[in-house]
């Protein structure tokens, strides 16, 4: 299910928080209502950490990471870093790298498997981001946009780009990315998608300007209506039971 | 471009979203909503004038366009379209116009529609266009002016006093032509004939001053002019006045008999002293007909030292002219052609009585001939009573002075016949006061003799429109005239037709109106 929150009256959430399916990263706001929306919806599954990158809370911009791992700026301070590996699964490898482009978030858009970059990022960066997140790298544009990180949202099941993204683009980005995609808006709209949503495989968070149409959008290209993270074994455990009975 | 150099493109095919509202598929745009929505959503009229009241004047049919000009504009023409559309203020609210129409409304109605397409800038670049009907409600407002005019039609605020004391009103016949050519007055709100001249009464000075202006570029005048305090206001600095011109005009007429007075007569090197006038603009040309010495006199010239006429037309006597002998050829004297000649003629009442006969020179030697008649001053009858010829001690008076050759003889035929042309006339009042009916027949006299003075004298039509006149049917009696010589007339192509803009019904308002 998507959930609908905004960070301190501001809808672009994306900005605010990173989910992967292994952790998720929230901004030190003012209030707790943005933590614990998260919270009360991943806490039994996942590690819902605060902190900030480089002093700033637009963490979602300035990192890029997936369930393997997660790359930080070059200004991200010793201390965060520390928090972060401390917070984090030990199987998730923290890697801080030396990028002049900082927001990571922007130029960086993965899944699990498959990554799309900036095409001006270092050769060093894309040899770590294959490295640490265990990822495929592709230099990508999406509809003539070169921050690939702000204009899609991909999950392993699905992905919601840009909406100017022509046919043939949307079928060579799912190809490349083995997951069907979509043009879609969030936020009554917006066309910068990672900014308005923040997604894994089986939960979705977008700001909460989106329209019914756009959620019911999100909630069928990431697939969001049958996956729960207990739905594998309810699948089992039914067959199981089945088989007793 | 990348197509120019011969680089593979691939093809790009638009594809569609979901609009953000009510989930229909669309062309993704700006806004990612489709149009519908963004109609609902957004009004791009909202705080534009949807209704409006215009002021307008019924008495002079014009708007009012705040805050003071007054535009004159008919229904449903661009000049009221511009109106209507200066006043929505449009530009403020930064939309831009695309189309703009009249909707047709019943004219009693008091209400103008305008229809309007209008553009606007919305939501991140997105362009919305849409149509909107903004309604006019006409008040009727009298305007200022109309309203000081309603309640008192008199309210002047200049008057010019056009006079010149001469015992009859020729020179304002030829004024008024004069000032019908050139629409000198069309400001003037009344117009008011009197004993010895003309009352013209403005709403503005100006007004006043400009066709003072006009009167000295046509006539010799000296004018001075006075105001009255009607109202004040010390504490806005405001003073109302009602502004007087008074205006003479030289009492010297075009045909008569001057005595300079020595010191003139000296000035202008010792010419006359007995010189006729033989025109009149804006300075006076003063002739002797002994010698054909001219000089012209300047207003200023004239009203630095004034003097007055001897004898004026009127006074002309008719004569019979027995012998001519032409002593010089002829000559052009600034535009007219004389010949100086020496004549014997005699008065036609002596004509068969007497034989007086008078040995004279004229300067009509050109178009006299034996047997003609010729209208002269008499002096030698005339008892003069002028100061002037008083200071002249050992001057031999001639005993007449020819002036102009007369066709009183044929036009006796003529007599009662209607003309082929007309002039126009100013509206005037007439100041009725005391003995008007003696006067109707006298003034009646001098327009006539005006007309006859225009159709001998091509000089003076110059300066005057003169109009055919279409109730004009030559009789067949009249072109038959015998004989060499006819009266002179106005040439047919020296005419003008008159403009006609009117209806079936006014014409015939106007036949009947000439009828009477």
């Amino acid at each position: 299910m998507a959930t609908r929150l905004q960070f301190e009256n501001n809808c672009e959430i994306g900005v605010f928080s990173k989910l992967t399916n292994a952790y998720c990263l929230v901004a030190i706001g003012g209030s707790e209502n943005f933590y614990s929306t998260f919270e009360s919806e991943l806490a039994d599954y996942i590690p819902v950490v605060k902190t900030s990158i480089g002093g700033t809370r637009i963490i979602g911009r300035m990192c890029a990471g997936n369930k393997n791992g997660l790359i930080v700026p070059h200004s991200t301070t010793d201390q965060e870093l520390q928090h972060l590996r401390n917070s984090l699964p030990d199987s998730v490898v923290v890697q801080r790298i030396e990028e002049k482009l900082s927001a990571l978030g922007n130029c960086i858009a993965c899944n699990d498997y498959v990554a799309l970059t900036h095409t001006d990022l270092d050769k060093e960066t894309e040899e770590i981001i294959a490295d640490v997140l265990g990822v495929e790298v592709f230099r990508q544009t999406i509809a003539g946009n070169i921050l690939v990180g702000s204009y899609c949202a991909f999950s392993n099941k699905g992905g919601l780009v840009h909406p100017h993204t022509s046919i043939e683009d949307l079928d060579e980005l799912s190809t490349l990315l083995q997951v069907p995609l979509v043009a879609g808006t969030v936020n009554r709209g917006s066309e910068v998608v990672a900014a308005g949503l923040t997604v894994n495989d089986w939960t979705a968070f977008c700001g909460s300007d989106t329209t019914a149409t756009e959620l019911s959008v999100i909630e069928s290209v990431f697939k969001l209506r049958e996956a729960q993270p207990s739905a594998i074994v309810d699948e089992m455990r039914k067959s199981l039971i089945d088989s007793y009975v | 471009m990348a197509q120019e150099n011969g680089m593979f493109v691939v093809h790009q095919t638009v594809g569609s979203v979901l609009c953000c509202k009510c989930g229909i598929p669309m062309q993704p745009n700006a806004a990612n909503m489709c149009v519908r929505c963004l109609r609902s959503e957004i009004d791009i009229t909202e705080g534009l004038l949807k209704q409006v009241t215009i002021l307008y004047c019924p008495e002079c049919e014009t708007y009012l366009q705040p805050p003071k000009t007054r535009i004159r504009a008919l229904l449903e023409s661009r000049e009221l379209l511009t109106f209507c559309l200066k006043r929505l203020n449009l530009d403020k609210a930064k939309v831009t116009l695309v189309h703009a129409e009249f909707v047709w409304t019943e004219p009693h109605s008091k209400r103008l529609k305008v229809k309007l397409r209008i553009q606007k800038e919305v939501l991140h670049g997105a362009v919305l266009e849409q149509a909107y009907i903004v309604e006019y409600v006409v008040h009727h407002n009298m305007c200022d002016y109309c309203n000081r005019l309603q309640a008192n039609p008199d309210q002047w605020v200049a008057s010019v006093q056009l006079r010149q004391h001469v015992p009859h009103r020729r020179t304002f016949f030829y004024l008024e032509q004069l000032i019908l050519k050139h629409d000198a007055v069309s400001q003037a709100i009344r117009i008011k004939q009197i004993v010895h001249g003309i009352d013209f009464f403005f709403s503005n000075r100006s007004h006043a001053v400009k066709f003072l202006e006009f009167v000295g570029k046509v006539a010799p005048i000296k004018s001075r002019s006075d105001k009255e305090l009607v109202s004040q206001d010390s504490k806005s600095n405001t003073y109302n006045y009602k502004h007087t011109f008074s205006v003479e005009i030289c009492p010297i007429c075009r045909e008569d008999l001057v005595c300079l007075p020595p010191k003139v007569s000296n000035n202008l090197g010792n010419l006359g002293p007995l010189v006729i006038c033989t025109r009149l603009t804006n300075s006076i040309m003063l002739m002797d007909p002994n010698t054909l010495r001219y000089c012209f006199l300047d207003a200023d010239q004239y009203w630095r030292s004034p003097f007055k006429s001897l004898l004026n037309s009127r006074r002309l006597v008719e004569y019979i002219v027995l012998d001519i002998d032409n002593v010089s050829p002829e000559v052009n004297v600034s535009g007219s052609r004389y010949a100086l000649a020496d004549a014997q003629v005699a008065r036609v009442s002596d004509f068969g009585r007497n034989d007086t006969i008078f040995h004279i020179r004229t300067h009509l030697g050109h178009l006299l001939s034996p047997g003609d008649y010729a209208l002269g001053y008499d002096i030698y009858g005339a008892n003069p009573n002028d100061s002037e010829l008083d200071k002249y001690r050992s001057l031999v008076l001639p005993e007449v002075i020819l002036l102009k050759k007369s066709y009183e003889e044929k036009r006796q035929r003529k007599r009662g016949k209607p003309r082929a042309w007309k002039l126009k006339k100013l509206n005037m009042e007439v100041d009725d006061s005391g003995n008007a009916r003696v006067d109707q027949d006298k003034v009646a006299n001098e327009y006539e003799e005006f007309l006859r003075d225009l159709e001998e004298n091509p000089d003076l039509r110059f300066n005057v429109s003169l109009y055919r006149d279409k109730e004009y049917q030559p009789s067949e009696t009249a072109s038959m005239t015998d004989d060499g010589e006819q009266v002179p007339s106005v040439p047919l192509d020296e005419l003008l037709a008159e403009l006609d803009i009117k209806d079936e019904d006014d014409e015939e308002a106007e036949g009947s109106n000439m009828k009477e």
